[in-house]
């Protein structure tokens, strides 16, 4: 069979047990790109990723590179660099593992990364709900401060950096990068007004780079072989790998490190399909806040223009499968829950129209609903859309929208049958063999 | 100061607060580490917890209060030795967490965020844990335990409370106590981050199949239409 096959760099050894350490990265060829980076001219880094086309792997897909150019030469502030590891969309679930079986990768990123926009101060901030990964982390920076890849004049480049490793504590809107440098500076986090952006007044209102742990765990892969070698996987304007992650009813859910513009279709063939017995219904391509997609879309390029093409997003490639015996109502029902108990009421579109969705969802779902509460819920996304002050808000709009538009008719068998048409056992792991 | 800390807590205490907060440019960056530092002390923030803190940063009692309220993993009523987290975001409840969740409410006697008699269980349902290729997932004391089923469940709550060793599936086995989960999120080492597997199940599936089919990344160099040695040094 011909089509797309893996290419699995971050993940490429996985399979190894001793590999979190520093020994064991080390054995596979780590820290190698940091010596080549530090023998380079800061500037000339910034130009290799511009070069490549990484986009950023948290979901948004702005430029790395054209982000670390943001930066003002003439600000006199120290700059930062802030990884944003606060992985907590519904359905992503790529930099937790990573960040487990590889912290060294990331850790050999931030350096790099710090080095290429002068910056001697990183922060990885962590959702706090991943105990074992924040002692993962933790522990690999202690081991290559220990070993001199971290601290002052590392590796007798003249160049210092501190690495703090810092865990959050629940709070999905953290996620959102001017939110969490809000909760870094030790504040609620709510999200800020932009402009002025991270670039030009970030962490304490100084010049700082926000980017997604994936993102920078790419950066060292990309100064060892090249960016003609990042290039040449991909497509022209979404180029390179990343984690593709199934879930749900899948027959080996899991996490495949591909090309971008790889197909669901080529996917579920490699994850064993759709479990045995069941067929696709409707999916996520980049988390819940991405519109949902259906087996019409099976082959659609997962690249961030094809996808936005065909009416969603890329986001996070967190690639969440329902068939089925999935009731779409109850599905969209709890992600609105989520974003009603998440939204961080700073604005009103958002804390307000979060809060009556799942009311009228709830309504709908119970088959208490009518056709107006649809309406209602048009309506209330119209206001969601755009409107609200961050992302979140947005996000919120996209599966409810996209329900209606592909399901409808099931909204409409809610009211018929005065209640949910689905028994709800068999969507579950254990009820799917009947 | 009668709802304070005891002199010797205090002094004790202000030695790990002046660490935490050196780790960072601001002192008030420190405030979500000593939140979950004085989270170990009690298990829970208490309001002795946000007297300390405000009085360590310089900050009012109603600043910290307004930060502490905030955030979902701190606890403001004393929780039980283990938190035990149900997945029932969509993708976990779709797959079988509302009846984990269910089971436990039932089993336990307890709803959601309450804790059980013994003072050893609270139970509480979760958001998405960023695991999703293992739902559906349970966390203890954020520590994650793939693929439950309700029967899992029950036997895993029943060991806690009777003492047993329980070991997470990806994590430092047996699981540790919330006080002491606590004191790990507020950057103080238990040296245990070497326990537990550096991966499992679905993390390497695709790995396995690319091993399988002999598929990797271009060599590089390998890559584009006319590659230069060193062309990108």
């Amino acid at each position: 069979m011909t089509g797309t096959a893996l290419t699995p760099v971050l993940s490429e050894h996985w399979d190894r047990e001793d590999l979190y350490t520093l020994d064991g990265y080390r054995a596979v060829g780590g820290y190698g790109a940091l010596r080549k980076a530090l023998a380079m001219e800061p500037d000339a880094l910034v130009d290799l990723v511009k070069a490549s086309g990484l986009r950023g792997r948290g979901g948004a897909g702005f430029p790395t590179g054209m982000k670390w150019g943001f930066l003002p030469k003439d600000n006199p502030n120290p700059r930062y660099l802030v990884v944003n590891a606060d992985e907590s969309e519904p359905g992503t679930c790529k930099d937790i593992p990573l960040m487990m079986a590889n912290p060294h990768a990331l850790v050999e990123g931030v350096i790099i990364s710090a080095y290429a926009i002068r910056s001697s101060h990183a922060f990885i901030y962590v959702r706090g709900e991943v105990l074992h990964v924040i002692r993962r982390l933790r522990r690999a920076v202690e081991e290559a401060r220990e070993a001199g890849l971290i601290g002052t004049d590392i590796l007798g480049s003249g160049f210092d950096l501190d690495v703090v490793v810092h865990a959050g504590a629940g709070a999905y809107i953290c996620g959102e990068e001017t939110a969490l440098l809000d909760s870094l500076e030790g504040y609620r986090g709510q999200p800020r007004l932009k402009p002025p952006f991270p670039a030009v007044a970030g962490l304490y209102a100084s010049p700082t780079v926000v980017n997604n742990v994936e993102s920078i765990a790419s950066v060292p892969p990309i100064v060892a072989n090249g960016a003609e070698w990042f290039t040449s996987m991909g497509t022209e304007k979404s180029a390179g790998f990343g984690f593709f992650s199934l879930s749900g009813h899948v027959t080996r859910p899991g996490q495949y490190e591909a090309p971008l513009g790889v197909t669901l279709r080529e996917l579920l063939d490699m994850a064993g399909g759709i479990r045995a017995g069941h067929r696709l219904k409707f999916w996520t391509p980049g988390g819940s806040s991405t519109p949902i997609f259906t087996e019409e879309h099976l082959d659609t390029p997962l690249d961030f223009e094809s996808v936005g093409a065909a009416g969603s997003m890329l986001g996070t490639r967190a690639l969440q499968i329902f068939d089925e015996t999935t009731c779409v109502v109850r599905a969209v029902g709890r992600w609105i829950a989520f974003y009603a108990h998440e939204s961080c009421g700073k604005c009103t579109p958002c804390r307000e129209g979060n809060f009556w969705m799942v009311q009228v969802l709830d309504r709908l779902e119970n088959g208490e609903g009518t056709e107006a509460d649809v309406e209602k819920l048009l309506d209330i996304c119209d206001n969601l859309l755009g409107r609200s002050f961050c992302a979140l808000g947005d996000g919120a709009a996209s599966p409810v929208m996209s329900s209606i538009k592909y399901f409808r008719d099931e909204y409409i068998r809610h009211m018929e049958e005065r209640g949910c048409p689905f028994d709800h056992s068999e969507s579950t792991v254990w009820g799917g063999s009947k | 100061m009668s709802e304070g800390f005891d002199d010797a807590t205090r002094a004790r205490l202000e030695v790990d607060a002046k660490e935490v907060i050196a780790r960072y440019p601001k002192s008030r960056s420190a405030l979500l580490p000593l939140l979950h530092l004085v989270q170990a002390e009690e298990g829970y923030v208490s309001r002795a917890g946000i007297g300390f803190c405000a009085d360590v940063l310089g900050l009012t009692a109603a600043e910290v209060t307004a930060v502490a309220t905030f955030y979902t993993m701190y606890k403001r009523r004393p929780m039980g030795e283990y938190h035990v987290g149900v997945c029932t975001n969509t993708l976990c409840a779709v797959m079988g967490g509302d009846e984990i969740f269910a089971a436990l409410k039932e089993h336990l006697g307890v709803g959601n965020d309450e804790t059980t008699e013994d003072g050893k269980v609270t139970l509480e349902h979760l958001e998405c844990n960023a695991a999703c290729d293992f739902a559906p997932v349970m966390m203890v004391n954020w520590e994650f335990f793939d693929n439950q089923t309700p029967e899992s469940a029950k036997r895993l709550v029943d060991d806690l409370r009777l003492g047993n060793d329980v070991a997470p599936t990806r994590g430092a086995g047996p699981v540790c106590t919330w006080k002491q989960a606590s004191r790990v999120l507020a950057g103080f080492s238990d040296g245990r981050a070497g326990e537990g597997p550096q991966a499992a199940g679905p993390s390497l599936e695709g790995l396995k199949l690319a091993r399988e089919r002999g598929w990797t990344a271009p060599a590089p160099g390998a890559a584009g239409p006319a590659p230069t040695e060193g062309g990108d040094r």
